[in-house]
């Protein structure tokens, strides 16, 4: 099926302008800028920046699950747990531990704790991804998202079922920013490792894999709790900046707007999950006049995505601008040493 | 001392007996073929050296190492690498990463350094590409490097899985059926190929293979299983005039 004109020139467009030399430096620190003064001046309404901001949050979720889902080539449908996990340590440590005079200055290391805290949860559940693959693996995380979800709406203390409040607002967008360029950077880092090619391997033959000395348990844990650790990161961004949270908004039904996000752009590609979480966030937020209709429209064009594009939109493709250059460069000086031997004999 | 020992090796698969009592060993620099029926055991034999199944009872050793409740990635390190009758290589990845995977258990890196890209990272991840690039290079599939494993043909999938299998360095090579599915001719060719990768690289190979021509060219040593238990072994011309192993062919064409 031929590609429609408008998304070839759209690629085209994208791409010359992703492989440009300058392009990474000037995004962050024309992105860093914006964003600070935006926040700052307000010249953005706070109703778009909230949604830039949930647009942050969103692509944090949906990379982190790419690396499971679509490099790892398991399905976890669990991430809303370790989601709920950073969201619950960061609230409690900004709401009760910390000062609140000093709330603002430490929000970063509560958010950093809801990392972690997710990371530990994170290792707990790598620890059955070592005898179980596929459709079992799925069911042990929709098990751990759901123990998430009662164990917090029988403990008191973060507010039961009732949930937490008095948050301030201290998710602001330089922070969110500073977070997503963070976590796509590290994911990236990790995949165009040694570790990541194993993570590869495993998605392709975890046999094959374990007897070409990749050792697949070492593997699986580090994916697994880098994949909950920047969960337990975007939770905690979530919560405070939507300032209120209850265990019901990290059930299963949150678990599968992230999976919606990770197959709209496409399985083991980050470019595609960028792309992914921001349509996905965007477009809902244009189709919200359409009411109760807007659950309809969506997962309809879901459908027809499936049908048409059935990896996603940049399904198991990479724009070039997030491979590593060294890479290149140690491929292409060894090519260039080789001709030059071939040449002399 | 033989690099490879094995002794009493046994493996049931619920009530099934697919190895029984099997005893052999391997010398240093030899090239042993495994032949023998189908549902003889042979594969079975190198799933139980490299550690995908744990034996129900015996011992292999690797220069005196016992290798039985080892996970395959350490044996792999300890030194034995295989191909697959089936080949399995990671078909949606490039070549060259392929080959980069199975240096897997040689980078000095620790997974900080990797999230970072910092430290030894680069220097190590240099050289483990031009490392993995050399040896394409030695095997004629530099030039495919970027290309993905699937888009390979079919007698370049089997030399990649050999080149990935050298990869991670070993001193006992297993290959399981290299010459499957290939004409006569390719035959011949892989014969010198096999022989060739044994001079360039020294390594102990193991063969299993049904193509008595191959078998018969090459090998020093043969071992005959039936039932999972060795009933022959010694040279080949020996082998041709085993009254056992002649029972255990019956029925079956021998083309020597």
């Amino acid at each position: 099926m031929p590609k429609p004109v408008i998304i070839q020139k759209l690629f085209e467009v994208f791409r010359n302008l992703t492989d440009h030399k300058y392009f990474w430096p000037v995004f962050l620190i024309g992105g860093l800028a914006v964003c600070t003064t935006a926040s700052v001046f307000e010249f953005l309404d706070l109703y778009l920046q909230l949604i830039l901001v949930y647009v942050g949050i969103n692509i944090i979720l949906t990379v982190s699950l790419n690396l499971i889902n679509g490099y790892m080539g398991e399905f976890s449908v669990g991430h809303a747990g370790f989601m709920a996990v950073g969201a619950y340590i960061a609230s409690l440590l900004t709401v009760h531990v910390f000062p609140s005079a000093m709330a603002g200055i430490l929000f970063p290391f509560a958010i950093l704790a809801g990392g972690v805290g997710a990371a530990l949860v994170g290792f707990i559940v790598a620890i059955p991804s070592f005898k179980t693959r596929g459709d079992y693996l799925a069911i042990v995380t929709l098990a751990f998202c759901m123990i998430v979800k009662s164990v917090l709406e029988n403990i008191d203390a973060v507010g039961g079922p009732r949930g937490l409040l008095g948050m301030e607002k201290l998710t602001t967008l330089p922070w969110v920013f500073f977070w997503t360029v963070l976590s796509v950077w590290v994911i990236r880092n990790l995949i165009y490792s040694n570790f990541g090619r194993g993570v590869l391997s495993i998605r392709e033959d975890e046999i094959a894999s374990d007897l070409m000395s990749v050792n697949t348990r070492q593997v699986k844990i580090i994916a697994i709790v880098v994949s909950s650790f920047f969960a337990g990161i975007a939770g905690g961004l979530f919560a405070h900046a939507l300032q209120f949270i209850n265990p019901r908004m990290f059930d299963i039904l949150k678990s599968t707007d992230i999976l919606i996000m990770v197959y709209l752009g496409g399985i083991a590609s980050i470019c595609g999950s960028i792309i992914g979480a921001v349509i996905y966030t965007i477009l809902l937020e244009i189709l919200r006049p359409l009411g109760i209709w807007r659950m309809v429209l969506m997962p309809l064009m879901l459908v027809l995505l499936m049908i048409y594009r059935p990896r996603g939109i940049m399904g198991m493709k990479e724009a070039l601008a997030f491979l590593p250059l060294g890479d290149r460069w140690t491929q292409k000086i060894w090519r260039s040493k080789k001709e030059a031997t071939d040449a002399s004999p | 001392m033989p690099l490879l020992e094995i002794s009493g090796l046994t493996h049931r698969f619920a009530g099934l007996c697919a190895v029984s009592d099997c005893n052999f060993s391997i010398e240093p620099q030899e090239l042993v073929g495994i032949i023998g029926p189908n549902g003889a055991g042979k594969t079975t034999i190198f799933n139980l050296i490299t550690g995908v199944y744990r034996a129900s009872e015996g011992s292999i050793k690797l220069n005196g190492r016992e290798l039985v409740g080892l996970t395959p990635n350490a044996i792999t390190r300890l030194g034995i690498a295989r191909t697959f009758q089936n080949i399995r290589l990671f078909k949606e990845l490039s070549v060259l990463d392929n080959v980069r995977i199975a240096h897997y258990g040689q980078i000095a890196y620790t997974p900080a350094e990797a999230l970072l890209h910092i430290g030894r990272f680069r220097a190590e991840e240099r050289r483990i590409t031009n490392l993995a690039l050399d040896l394409l290079a030695v095997f004629k599939l530099d030039g495919l490097a970027d290309e993905k494993a699937k888009n390979l043909p079919y007698g370049l999938q089997r030399r990649l899985e050999i080149a990935r299998a050298l990869a991670t360095n070993p001193r006992l090579l297993l290959l399981d059926e290299p010459a499957a599915g290939m004409n006569p001719n390719e035959i011949i060719q892989m014969m010198d190929f096999i022989s060739w990768i044994r001079r360039t690289f020294s390594v102990t190979i193991i063969l299993i293979e049904h193509q008595m021509r191959l078998v018969m060219g090459i090998c020093e040593r043969l071992i005959v299983l039936d039932f999972g238990a060795t009933i022959a072994a010694g040279l080949p011309a020996e082998i041709q005039s085993n009254a056992k192993v002649l029972e255990a062919y019956l029925g079956e064409e021998v083309v020597l």
